[in-house]
């Protein structure tokens, strides 16, 4: 569905985006990682045909984004960064305007105006002005002129930033909500974020692409393998000893120790589940386990490491 | 063309949504007719010409007030970035922003038929003049717009824009004023009066249309919105 070819664009005499490839097929949900600066959101309008490139070029079902700019747009539902709108317009009068230029006809006009109203919860405030509105609501509303024309790619540029946790949930289940057979490429410096709503995750680093792969495959490349934290009532150094014995640990740490029970950090070889014979070695030893869970995988270290890779 | 339509209907309603454009309206007629009747009663004749005489000077100011925060807010808001992803086409965008000024700037110049009608109360005067005077206006107010776009597409700040379209536009005011050409070197005297849009103004106003006055505005008009598109399409 996207198909972008070694686009680069540079700043004066910053390299802002460095021959970048990849591609998004159908109705898959892309995520751009990366720290703030690295090059997301100028790849993100040059697909949207709002910058263009120096090099290389991208196109979008097929249409070149150079050639073919209209069409390109009109596949489009672009929510940039920072959501911009224009205060002094009404809610509906705002939604009919970029109704009318993605040329919906005037019979489905309302409709369409009041589906995306109902579909991103905007019902109370649409007769409101923007400026009134509050960050989430605006940023609903960002949604909203993006799905207007239920196009095929909706390209969303930190749609949650500077939203409060609650907000950050709701944007994202609505998200989810009209994924669908949408193609999506969602950008955050936020980890959680990515790996909550993406399919596949590109990592960029100053303009350059360090990883790419699913959540999952990214975890693996870190090579840490599984973190297990567990808490055991018991003498402290024993149990110390019992887990590190235990076959394919790696790594164990003590965390410290509170009445009794002591906190220790596993680190396992991967594809090796431990908790099980961590429960026996316990429970032989006649000790009680009071917590033991494996950590949900972990994108952070991966991310730090190839995000600081090339500057160390 | 509905896309201009769509653009022009976007601009002009945002004329409207804030007290502005009333204020303005309003100062501009009290100004323009106080000047007028200053000078209409002491001159004792019927014409319009002592209006149509300081218009070039009000329009100095209004039109790039006008004008001012068109494209530089839609940069500094960012929703440049909204409206150049839509499926429109930038020039497209730039007429449409353009008529919705203009149309705005004839609205208020249309404002001022209580004066035409007052000189036809209490006198005889020459309608040529009064005609040729506001097809003048129209054409002079839309290359001041066309200049006052064009600043406006070049900074993000409404009070920059402001100041240099009444630079651009002051210049290209005077350069044909008798003032400006006695002082000239001899061999510019041709060109700075052919480009002046106040000796344009002045000819129209006469009564007498002549063709190449209404496509040197054109050209003037034409000119400077392309400058826009420019300045527009070197963002990206």
């Amino acid at each position: 569905m996207i198909e972008v070819e070694n686009i680069s664009k540079s700043y004066g005499s910053i390299r802002a985006v460095n021959n970048i490839s990849f591609r998004v097929g159908k109705g898959d949900v892309l995520g751009f990682l990366g720290p703030n600066g690295a090059g997301k959101s100028t790849t993100m309008r040059m697909v949207t045909c709002y910058l263009a490139p120096d090099e290389g070029t991208a196109r979008v079902d097929g249409f070149d984004i150079t050639k073919d700019p209209i069409a390109v747009r009109e596949k489009i539902g672009y929510l940039p960064e920072n959501n911009p709108l224009y205060l002094d317009m009404g809610v509906i009068e705002y939604l009919t305007f970029i109704a009318r230029i993605r040329k919906i006809p005037k019979p489905s006009l309302k409709t369409k105006v009041d589906r995306v109203i109902e579909i991103c919860g905007l019902g109370d405030h649409s007769h409101r002005d923007i400026g009134e509105l509050s960050k989430g609501y605006r940023q609903r509303l960002g949604l909203a002129q993006a799905l207007i024309h239920d196009p095929q790619v909706l390209i969303l540029d930190e749609p949650t930033i500077g939203l409060d946790p609650h907000q950050i949930i709701e944007i994202r289940s609505l998200i989810k909500s009209i994924s669908g057979e949408k193609t999506i490429i969602i950008s955050s410096h936020i980890l959680p974020e990515i790996s909550a709503t993406c399919d596949r995750v590109l990592i960029i680093a100053r303009g350059k692409i360090v990883g790419s792969g699913t959540p999952q495959e990214l975890a693996s490349l870190s090579g840490g393998g599984i973190t297990v934290n567990t808490r055991v009532r018991g003498p402290g150094e024993q149990v110390f000893n019992a887990l590190k014995n235990i076959d394919g640990v790696m790594d164990i740490r003590e965390l410290g120790e509170e009445n009794g029970i002591s906190r220790f950090k596993l680190t396992a070889e991967k594809d090796r589940d431990i908790c099980e014979e961590i429960f026996f070695r316990v429970s032989r030893n006649g000790w009680s386990l009071t917590e033991l869970h494996r950590e949900e995988i972990n994108l952070e270290n991966v991310f730090l490491d190839l995000t600081t890779k090339e500057t160390s | 063309m509905t896309n201009i339509i769509n653009i022009f209907r976007k601009e002009f309603r945002a004329y409207f949504s804030s007290p502005v454009a009333y204020i303005f309206i309003i100062s501009f007629l009290v100004v323009t007719s106080w000047l007028f009747i200053r000078t209409f009663f002491l001159m004792n004749q019927s014409s319009l010409r002592p209006f149509f005489s300081i218009l070039p000077w009000i329009f100095l100011f209004l039109a790039p007030a006008v004008t001012m925060r068109s494209w530089a807010e839609e940069k500094k808001l960012g929703t440049l970035e909204i409206l150049m992803t839509l499926p429109v086409n930038n020039w497209e965008i730039v007429i449409g922003k353009f008529l919705a000024s203009f149309i705005f700037l004839m609205v208020t110049l249309c404002l001022t038929f209580p004066l035409v009608m007052t000189v036809n109360v209490l006198g005889n005067p020459d309608m040529g003049p009064v005609w040729g005077g506001y097809l003048g206006a129209f054409l002079l107010g839309g290359a001041y717009l066309a200049i006052g776009l064009f600043a406006s597409s070049i900074t993000e700040n409404q009070i920059v824009s402001f100041i240099i379209a009444i630079i651009i536009c002051f210049v290209f005011l005077i350069i044909g004023e008798d003032f400006v050409l006695m002082n000239a070197p001899t061999r510019l005297v041709p060109i700075l009066s052919h480009l002046g849009l106040g000796s344009h103004f002045q000819s129209i106003g006469r009564g007498v249309i002549d063709s190449r006055d209404i496509v040197y505005y054109l050209s003037v008009i034409g000119f400077f919105l392309f400058l826009n598109q420019i300045a527009i399409e070197q963002k990206k």
